[in-house]
């Protein structure tokens, strides 16, 4: 079983540490000072064509200090936690800060603002499983998979992770919080052919909790189907159609909101959201909220890598952004308050419009199911849009054939507002939570 | 290279503690007979880097990284272990962990220790971060930002980072081989946005390899790296749609070879090619380019990004001949998939740390010269488009396609670069986008040295090159439509 032993001990002892630290930093002259201490453990498995190919072991540990002298910062991390080793990198931090501009917007989040209330997010379950368990699951997931159709001829492996955690954030407020927390997946990956064409594609399930994992079979049946299905994928001219982003992917059109309304982006001016607050940026029936402290998921937390409260909120109602996503630094830059949103976002869970799977391939009608985008091609300043893509061809709600080798491309803005409904088919597994999402019109490239 | 031998010594080991007679010990407990491949993988890695925006230096950060990492190899399978703490204790139990992969219950060992030196050193020993003082790196940063805002009065906004890297690795392995490499490696990169009329654009650039950072005073390096970041983002406030569909495209000379990296590079590394899941399994010897089209994979180019004195399983880099006159020739090995493909390693096993596993990476890629100027081959196109900067791409091994992403193109029309045009996705297949290159320029130039390739969620940096070259059809994943 992969777990840190001794929790509470170890917990003491970063407690310890950081405020040996802290107060080591107080004595240097600095003004201000934060630190986070982590220490992991973990098992990976990996099998391929009945036999196990990988078996690695993870030990991680680290400290990462930030020192504030006055409106000066400086930043140091180590993987040595020894006394000896804090003391250097504390003593780098100051350096560094020695050297950095006054900027008088750095500094600690508000002191009024540090989480006291902790919720019990529930996020630490071990998972009792040995090496050898781990491996008969990976060989029982590829096993299905390679079962599952003759096209089937090869394999790219299944695997098992498992990881156990541990993390404190203390700062000079007075602030100190803990945090563990586990994660483990399993996922298939298989190859099929079918004369010249070959593919692969592949499957998994995450969780904090093992018990709420899909099946290593049904892993691997997913991914054997998800292979198979691609095979003699055709190209398509160039068009303009509707398009189906599979829950997958919808969660990257999420994923762009989000940068492009977070406070680094607003405050650069580097975003196609521009002070959108209040703006109607989707249709009237688009809502997303964020959820932080929803018990075992993924996005789940008390407290932002500043120590702030993290809280339920509103990022679009109605189709209108209610909100930022912003550090205490870049919120200070806006002339706002920080949301708690240092280190990234919360649960972001967005609404369905009652709509099935089955039924947008119905409404969609003739158009383009997307479930493979390659690439990162995007502009997040002016919301242009070309990704590589490989999908589904649907004439009258049902799928005629596999596609590949084409781009889809268009403008986020337009794209947002062009969003014709929002699955019920939500896909759980990660910080956000959302449907197939259908969009009016996007330009598709192609032979 | 006895040097770096003695500073790897240094760094890890402990007298009469730690030492390669204490390694002994180690091996006894990783290998067994059954062990066809261990290695240890002791680095030591210091980052700096400092940070410019809205004119002032805002940021710098430290850290330093330092473990060992334990494998163990029976034929395809491999057991791996790692440590931060670099101990007998620690390699102990690591080893423990890595040899569970055997079977065998039977101990194997080392018969002798043997230090060994690359026949060349591919780069400078020297610590960068000392190379230059704060204060010059931080008055560096400030030349940028004055540099970009004095080119262009729509600049809004600079961003420029600097960072720099020194580490020392030690690779001992089962047959007795201690290796040891001291790697510089050094890195600058220029982010600005532009207002005109209400219309914003940003554009990067940057530069680097394995040098001290005086590297960037040298030639007004860093004065280019904020003009030439200036002078696309204004590009791109022109530009219009790009078009989409198939069409003819020509690549500009340099970063562009990002194209080879991403439709061949890939699909030529050992593992996929010993498990058959390339693109390019069991293709050696066919015809994958078009006829006077060589593509090469470089890991001794002095002082490049991607280039390595001996790679991270003490093997020494080479130059490995990837497709030879259009013809397909190799693959890039490293020793564990060299050993189940009875070849040898080319020196490209690579890792992105000691708590990951190597594997086979490219190092420099590109392709050799041809004989046409690049005016006269853009001159033979009637409609296409030139691409002449991007941002990067991705690649599906299997299924061979791949994208690379346009940040400055333009549209050709009767032979002339004309209209800028709007940052756009390329996609095509693999296996063939080299035969349909119809004319190859005699201007080849490598990247600035800025790359990083990612596979398996590990890192590393890399070179690539090429000629400027017309391809006859690629996607071009625009918004309008003719």
């Amino acid at each position: 079983m992969i777990e840190l032993e001794n929790r509470e001990a170890l917990a003491a002892e970063f407690q310890a540490l950081a405020e040996t630290v802290l107060t080591s930093a107080a004595a240097k002259g600095a003004t201000a000072a934060e630190v986070g201490f982590n220490k992991g453990t973990g098992l990976s498995v990996q099998v391929r064509m009945d036999e196990v190919e990988k078996l690695q072991y993870h030990r991680d540990q680290g400290a990462s200090l930030t020192v504030y002298f006055g409106h000066k910062k400086g930043f140091a991390s180590t993987g040595d936690l020894s006394q000896q080793a804090l003391e250097d990198t504390l003593d780098a931090a100051c350096r560094i800060a020695r050297f950095t501009a006054e900027d008088e917007f750095n500094g600690l989040a508000d002191a009024e603002l540090m989480a006291t209330d902790i919720p019990e997010l529930d996020l630490y379950h071990p998972w009792a499983l040995s090496a050898d368990e781990a491996i008969e699951l990976a060989l029982t997931s590829e096993a299905t998979a390679r079962g599952h159709d003759a096209r089937i001829v090869n394999s790219d492996g299944a695997g098992v992770d498992s990881y156990a955690g541990l993390g404190l954030y203390a700062n000079s407020h007075g602030f100190s919080g803990t945090s563990t927390s586990t994660s483990h997946s399993l996922s298939c990956s298989v190859v099929a052919q079918d004369g010249e064409s070959m593919q692969r594609d592949y499957w998994y399930d995450s969780s904090c909790q093992p018990g709420a994992l899909a099946s290593a079979e049904s892993i691997g049946l997913q991914a054997a189907q998800r292979t198979v299905r691609r095979l003699n994928g055709r190209g398509l001219s160039t068009r303009e159609v509707p398009v189906i982003y599979v829950p997958e992917l919808a969660r990257g059109l999420v994923g762009s909101l989000v940068s492009a309304l977070s406070g680094g982006s607003q405050y650069r001016k580097a975003t196609f959201l521009l002070d959108a607050q209040g703006q109607q940026v989707f249709p009237d029936f688009v809502q997303l909220h964020e959820r932080p402290h929803l018990p075992q998921q993924a996005g789940s937390r008390a407290y932002d890598s500043e120590g702030v409260a993290t809280r339920d909120r509103e990022i679009v109602l109605d189709g209108k952004i209610q909100d930022y996503f912003l550090s205490s630094y870049s919120a200070r830059k806006l002339g706002r308050q920080t949301t708690g949103s240092a280190g990234g976002s919360g649960n972001l869970l967005l609404d369905h419009t009652g709509v099935s799977y089955t039924d947008m391939l119905k409404q969609m009608g003739t158009g383009l199911l997307v479930t493979e985008l390659i690439g990162h091609g995007g502009n997040p300043i002016t919301g242009d849009y070309s990704r590589g893509a490989a999908g589904f061809w649907v004439e009258n709600g049902e799928i005629q054939y596999p596609v590949e080798e084409i781009t889809i491309a268009g403008n986020l803005k337009t794209m947002f507002r062009g969003i014709q409904a929002i699955g019920t088919d939500i896909d759980t597994r990660g910080r956000v939570q959302c449907g197939s999402i259908l969009l009016d019109k996007m330009t598709v490239a192609g032979q | 290279m006895q040097q770096a031998m003695d500073l790897a010594r240094a760094a890890f080991f402990a007298p009469g503690v730690l030492d390669e007679h204490h390694l002994d010990k180690v091996f006894a407990q990783l290998m067994t007979r059954d062990t066809t491949l261990a290695d240890l993988y002791f680095q030591s890695a210091r980052y700096e880097a400092w940070g410019l925006e809205e004119g002032i230096v805002k940021s710098g950060s430290y850290s330093i990284e330092r473990g060992v990492g334990v494998r163990s190899v029976c034929g395809e399978q491999t057991g791996f272990a790692y440590s931060d703490e670099i101990s007998m204790p620690a390699l102990l139990d690591s080893a423990k962990a890595a040899r569970a992969i055997s079977r065998a219950g039977q101990s194997a060992k080392v018969q002798s220790w043997q230090a060994r030196q690359p026949s060349k050193a591919l780069y400078g020993m020297d610590d960068p971060l000392l190379s230059l003082s704060e204060q010059d790196k931080i008055d560096l940063l400030h030349r940028i930002d004055v540099k970009a805002r004095a080119a262009s009065p729509y600049v809004q906004q600079v961003m420029a980072n600097m960072v720099a890297v020194h580490e020392i690795i030690l690779i001992v392995d089962e047959e007795g081989r201690m290796t040891a490499d001291v790697r510089p490696l050094v890195r600058t990169n220029v982010s600005v946005i532009v207002e005109k009329d209400g219309q914003t654009e940003s554009a990067m650039s940057g530069g680097g390899g394995r040098f001290d950072l005086d590297y960037f005073l040298h030639d007004e390096r860093a004065d280019a790296y904020a003009e030439e970041a200036v002078r696309m983002a204004l590009v791109n406030l022109e530009a219009e749609a790009a078009p989409a569909g198939n069409m003819t495209v020509v690549l500009g000379n340099g970063w562009p070879g990002v194209l080879l990296h991403e439709a061949i590079g890939h699909g030529l590394e050992g593992d996929f090619n010993r498990k058959g899941t390339s693109a390019f399994s069991g293709r050696i010897g066919e015809q994958v380019a078009a006829k006077g089209i060589t593509v090469v994979d470089d890991g001794t180019l002095e002082k490049r990004r991607g280039s390595l004195s001996v790679d991270d399983e003490g093997t020494q880099t080479q130059c490995t001949t990837l497709i030879e006159d259009g013809i397909l020739k190799g693959y890039m090995m490293d020793r564990q998939n060299a050993a189940l493909m009875d070849t040898v390693s080319t020196g490209n096993g690579r890792r992105q740390s000691y708590s990951h596993l190597p594997m086979p990476r490219m190092t420099n890629t590109y392709m050799r010269s041809g004989e046409y100027a690049a005016d006269e081959i853009i001159e033979s196109v009637e409609n296409g488009v030139y691409a002449v900067n991007f941002s990067g791409g991705q690649v599906d091994i299997t299924s061979g396609k791949f994208v690379f992403s346009a940040s400055e193109a333009y549209l050709i029309e009767n032979g002339k670069k004309t209209k800028p045009i709007k940052n756009a996705t390329l996609i095509g297949n693999g296996p063939d986008v080299l035969t349909r290159v119809s004319m190859v320029g005699n201007d080849l130039a490598l990247d600035a040295g800025i790359g990083v390739c990612g596979k398996e969620g590990q890192s590393v940096p890399v070179g690539v090159g090429q000629p400027t070259l017309k391809v006859d059809g690629l996607t071009v994943g625009g918004t309008a439509t003719a």
